[in-house]
């Protein structure tokens, strides 16, 4: 499970806890994130995210 | 959500293609301002540019309308990619720099008089105002020459930490009352601005400290981008100051304060009262277009790079200027910024006219606005009676 770090707001989306709110489930892998899906706090698309180590 | 218009993608012009020129032009007002005295002579040009930007927009704002166009969804790639857009806007900044030096040089060598340097002060100010604008739309860019023009159009200002605090801070907490950008209902521009720019300054410089903890180096990193930004201010200060002597520092201060100040009344209209609902995990919803105020004015749009699109923007952060669409159901302020602007100065005003609409947008039910923490209880008992009971 990794972490991705959106670089425009800093928020971080982790594979292991999703974003169940948002529909996406614990578990699921940054490739499987919809490419519509954009960061929560600041709106910037997935391109905008760097994976980052834990 | 509804957008406005959908012309078909082949037949769509962008009818504003040349008019994002005009952010360059005024730039350049106080030099226009000059040549006019030069020719005609008489104290006001001193003052071109807040005569038109206090007097003849909210005119023209008036006299041209609105205009409710959208690009076609399958043409907002390509208009995105199309370098002209780009250039339009950082063409703006060697006009801006040329018009901040002339400004010093004339402040301390014009032999003008106190009306005289007092218009030249606030139409250089102006100037420094605009292009916090100008630096707001290159730093939502992720290309490095466009990041990097963000911080030098910011320097004059001396307005560095909005390069910091904007994109990462004021983004993220929009229209929420932990935001120092986002003005409250009831909240005067006067109690707005230094609640503002003390809270946005503070949360630029932890941002960035956040940062580079996590890489594990010092604030004081070179790579602080607050750092960076107030280091141009430094060199363009310090370089005019060693060149022109210490009687240029109250006009680098003062037109500073100014410039500093029509950027946050600006900030003061775009989301007066709105709030986003918090969630039941204790975020916030996401924000929405009904989180910002809008203007379609013409006028006004071309100058400020379509800003007037606020809920788009803050919707879409990296979505260019050209092609930011008018929402049809969305909060909207009656004029362009520029009308709002002189509202915003006389509070009596500009709460007889807003405040009707941010209760008009919450349908009474206030529990909803973000309000002047003091004076909360009472608004929400005063348009929701039923809601207080």
């Amino acid at each position: 499970m990794k972490k991705w770090r959106c670089l425009v707001c800093d928020f971080v989306y982790d594979e292991a806890k999703g974003l169940p709110d948002e529909g996406i489930a614990p578990g699921t892998r940054w490739e499987d994130v919809p490419d519509s899906w954009t960061c929560p706090d600041c709106g910037a698309s997935k391109a905008d995210f760097q994976m980052e180590e834990v | 959500m509804t957008t406005a218009t959908l012309p078909a993608a082949g037949l769509w012009r962008d009818n504003k293609r040349y008019w994002w020129l005009l952010g360059s032009v005024a730039a350049a007002f106080p030099l226009i301002g000059y040549a006019g005295h030069l020719a005609f002579g008489g104290v006001l040009w001193w003052w071109f540019s807040p005569i038109v930007v206090y007097a003849v927009f909210p005119l023209l704002d008036y006299l041209v309308g609105e205009d409710n166009s959208n690009p076609p969804e399958e043409r907002v790639d390509s208009l995105m990619k199309e370098g002209y857009y780009r250039l339009a806007v950082m063409l703006a900044i060697p006009v801006q720099l040329t018009t901040f030096v002339w400004g010093s040089w004339m402040w301390v060598h014009g032999g003008l008089g106190g009306w005289e340097l007092a218009g030249l002060l606030l139409s250089v100010g102006m100037v420094s105002g605009l292009a916090i604008n100008t630096a707001h739309e290159l730093g939502h860019q992720t290309d490095p020459l466009e990041r990097f023009l963000a911080k030098l159009s910011l320097a004059p200002g001396a307005y560095g930490h909005f390069y910091v605090e904007h994109n990462r801070g004021h983004h993220i907490r929009v229209a929420t009352p932990e935001d120092p950008a986002t003005s409250r209902f009831g909240e005067s521009f006067y109690e707005f601005f230094p609640r503002c720019v003390i809270g946005s300054f503070r949360s630029a410089w932890q941002i960035e400290q956040r940062r580079l903890q996590r890489e594990g180096k010092s604030v004081w990193h070179w790579s602080n981008d607050n750092l960076q930004a107030w280091a141009m201010t430094v060199a363009i200060w310090g370089g005019l100051l060693a060149w022109l002597g210490w009687t240029v520092l109250p006009f680098l201060v003062l037109q500073a304060v100014y410039g500093g100040s029509l950027l946050e009344v600006v900030n003061y209209l775009e989301h007066y009262g709105l709030c986003r609902q918090k969630k039941a995990d204790g975020r916030y919803e996401r924000c929405q277009p009904h989180h910002s105020w809008n203007s379609n004015h013409v006028i006004t749009n071309v100058f400020l790079y379509h800003l007037q699109r606020h809920s788009d923007h803050h919707a879409n952060p990296t979505r260019s200027y050209q092609a930011l669409r008018d929402f049809s159901d969305v909060p909207r302020l009656p004029s362009g910024y520029s009308a709002m602007i002189l509202l915003a100065y006389f509070p009596p005003l500009w709460f007889k006219v807003m405040n009707p609409r941010v209760v008009a947008h919450f349908g009474g039910d206030m529990r909803q606005a973000n309000i002047k923490p003091s004076i909360r209880e009472q608004v929400i008992a005063r348009y929701s009676p039923a809601a207080s009971a």
